[in-house]
């Protein structure tokens, strides 16, 4: 069996999809003969054609609204935008129609589309390229949101992303795109669209996050560990809905709770997981909830831009607070 | 029966051939024959390509983040600065340095941008015109809100924006139109075709014959120029700005140019298109012909060019000096991603600054 990247898993999923069911289409800008400008869709056109595999127009909002038609007429689109920050004009298709469009007719149409695209920072790209606009679907009625961190998640999570009736948002955490391999089937075996992954099991504090900073928080895990503490991490991959199930049921047996996202603090997914910490979990706490997050502020330019983002440090920091409170 | 209610013709201009000769010694712009000013725009279109090589060996070499370069657009870019005033302005995408350096935006500026620190995009000069526009298109309604704002405050300036083919299949392209007709905005939209949205041919985009049409269809009056004809590019130019400025209202013009590079360093053009095209293309580049043009006349010389190229090489490295400095020298602490979010910082950020302090070099994890 092939070792792949996550980016790769991304690749066989959509292969995999189009394989099995003939109303997969694949659109966006540049999917076609050059592969995606992360090489994400690369060979889909060749093997597809380019009437499955279509190089659209520059539009991001003809990408959405044609998405969101095609999605209640029978056909199952996986649109692509090319960076997070293009994503931005499409938010009137997803909020006022895609997440609206089951509800609004009753149930008579509805949009089993994908919105697959790369997010956050830290590969040194241009301005837009590098936000974590999470928060701002996973706030959207009527729409999921799922964002992988392995290349196995990224196969099954976009396999069941395709298959789901539902309108769901799919973003890929660039910057580990190429970080892992790990070997995966091609056996077409999904994933839920509704529950966390435990990456490591630990006893003292409960580490929650999700997409790229997956990779800093294992290592702040590894850090506490060679000092005897030992840490829980939580992978919680779909963003929305929340397995809250998981993050609790671990909070019960740590006490503690550290969440990791790489986007903004106010109004984060980060603080929707810590009320609910307080709503359902609180009598386990036995410290405050603490969140290591990205600045409130514009994702700086590349120069600047891991000075943005949680670092090792950073979670370890915020980790001997709540293990400070005894 | 029908009847024809409305017909549309599309003019295409060109003065100056591929060879360097003028299409028709009697028809052509004064500016044919004003060669100080020419000689002046050759100085400049040489200039930026040496800078757009210098930025691209910058980039290779680990100095600089992703990099858009304008190599063949070079007589397009220049027209567009040359036609404004000072007081217009300027609302570019992010290839445009010619208008940019026009204008006087420092190369220095340039890099800090794709350097990836934000003071790049606090010009120097001209402090009014807006900064680079990566979301595409977007800026072409921003020139239309300051068009209309010029409008309102009864000031004799006008907005220019300049789109690619690729951003002209965006609705804020085809709404800025439709505002600018609507209210006689003081606009120009100029759409720099250079044939490719990455790797996106022009064929591709839409079956129309000319993207300038699509300004027709909104009730502008839409021209068509050849944008590697230095001269084309400028009277188009200057046309359409004085009539914006005279209360005319709004112009397209579409610069047919070719983009002979990739779409910026972080992309590999080969992977899509043929080499011969680009080959082709590069024949009929602007400096070329205009050097050709200029040299015919008398008015350049191989000594002047040789000249021209040590002092835009001595330039350029001045610039590429002055950037590496800055950020090596004087890099931004951590807190300047605060400084700048609201005039006054509310609590909240205030609180985020001094922790963000507390870990003033951190981030080595790329």
């Amino acid at each position: 069996m092939a070792k792949i990247t996550l980016i790769e898993g991304v690749t066989m999923a959509l292969a995999r999809a189009m394989e099995e069911d003939p109303a997969v289409v694949v659109l966006g800008e540049d999917v076609g003969i050059n592969g995606g400008v992360f090489r994400a869709t690369a060979g889909l056109q060749q093997r597809f054609g380019d009437e499955r595999v279509i190089d659209t127009p520059l539009a991001e909002v003809m990408i959405a609204g044609m998405t969101v038609g095609m999605s209640t007429q029978g056909i199952k689109p996986v649109a692509e935008a090319q960076f997070c920050g293009f994503t931005m004009p499409m938010i009137d298709h997803l909020m006022c129609h895609a997440g609206r469009m089951r509800n609004r007719t009753r149930g008579r149409l509805s949009c089993p589309m994908v919105l697959r695209f790369p997010t956050g920072g830290g590969i040194h790209a241009p301005e837009h390229h590098s936000e974590s606009p999470e928060a701002l679907f996973a706030h959207m009625p009527g729409i999921r949101v799922v964002m992988p961190s392995s290349p196995s998640r990224a196969y099954g999570l976009l396999l069941a992303a395709i298959r789901d009736p539902d309108p769901v948002i799919y973003m890929e955490p660039k910057r580990i795109y190429r970080w892992q391999r790990e070997e995966v089937e091609d056996d077409g075996e999904e994933l839920p669209l509704d529950v966390c992954f435990t990456l490591r099991d630990g006893k003292d504090v409960t580490l929650v996050t999700w997409g790229a900073m997956v990779k800093e928080t294992l290592q702040a895990a590894d850090q506490l560990e060679q000092k005897g503490v030992s840490a829980e991490v939580i992978d919680v991959a779909t963003l929305s809905p929340i397995d809250m199930d998981t993050i609790i049921e671990s909070v019960e047996r740590t006490g503690r709770c550290v969440i990791v996202q790489e986007a903004p603090r106010h109004c984060g997914v980060a603080g929707e997981i810590a009320a609910n910490l307080a709503d359902a979990g609180i009598w386990s706490l036995q410290a405050p909830v603490k969140r290591v997050c990205g600045y409130d502020t514009v994702m700086p330019l590349y120069r600047n831009e891991m000075k943005y983002m949680p670092s090792v440090k950073r979670i370890l920091h915020a980790v001997n607070q709540v293990l400070e409170v005894s | 029966m029908a009847r024809t209610v409305a017909a549309f013709k599309v003019d295409h201009f060109q003065f100056l051939g591929e060879d360097g000769k003028l299409l028709d010694e009697q028809h052509v712009p004064a500016v044919a024959r004003d060669f100080d000013r020419l000689t002046d725009l050759y100085r400049l279109m040489t200039l930026t390509r040496a800078f757009d090589k210098k930025a691209i060996a910058l980039q290779r070499t680990g100095k600089l983040g992703t990099y858009a370069s304008s190599l063949g657009h070079e007589a397009a870019h220049v027209a567009i600065g040359a036609a404004m005033r000072e007081e217009d302005c300027l609302a570019p995408m992010y290839r445009e340095y010619g208008a940019q350096f026009y204008r006087g935006v420092k190369m220095s500026e340039v890099l800090l941008y794709w350097g990836g620190d934000e003071r790049g995009n606090d010009f120097s000069s001209p402090r009014h015109d807006f900064a680079w526009c990566v979301p595409i298109a977007t800026q072409c309604l921003h020139a239309a809100g300051a068009a209309m704002a010029y409008k309102l405050k009864n000031e004799e300036r006008v907005a220019v924006s300049i789109v690619g083919d690729g951003g002209s299949s965006k609705g804020d392209f085809l709404e800025a139109i439709n505002a600018a007709s609507a209210w006689k905005l003081p606009l120009v939209l100029v759409i720099v075709n250079n044939q490719w949205a990455i790797s996106v041919p022009r064929s591709k985009q839409n079956t129309a014959s000319t993207l300038a049409q699509k300004g027709i269809a909104g009730g502008l009056p839409s021209i068509q120029v050849d944008g590697n004809d230095l001269i084309a590019c400028l009277w188009a130019m200057e046309k359409a700005i004085s009539a914006a400025r005279a209360g005319k209202g709004a112009f397209v013009i579409e610069m047919l140019t070719y983009r002979l590079s990739d779409h910026t360093t972080a992309d590999d053009a080969r992977r899509y298109r043929p080499q011969e095209e680009v080959d082709q293309a590069a024949e009929k580049e602007p400096l070329k012909r205009l050097r050709r043009y200029l040299i015919d006349q008398g008015a350049w010389d191989e000594q002047r060019e040789q000249e021209l190229v040590n002092e835009c090489t001595q330039f350029v490295q001045q610039a590429a000096d002055e950037y590496i400095d800055t950020v090596q020298n004087d890099p931004q602490p951590v807190t300047a991603m605060f400084d700048y979010m609201y005039q006054e910082l509310p609590h909240d950020l205030v609180e985020q600054r001094a922790y963000a302090e507390q870990f003033p070099e951190d981030g080595g994890h790329h």
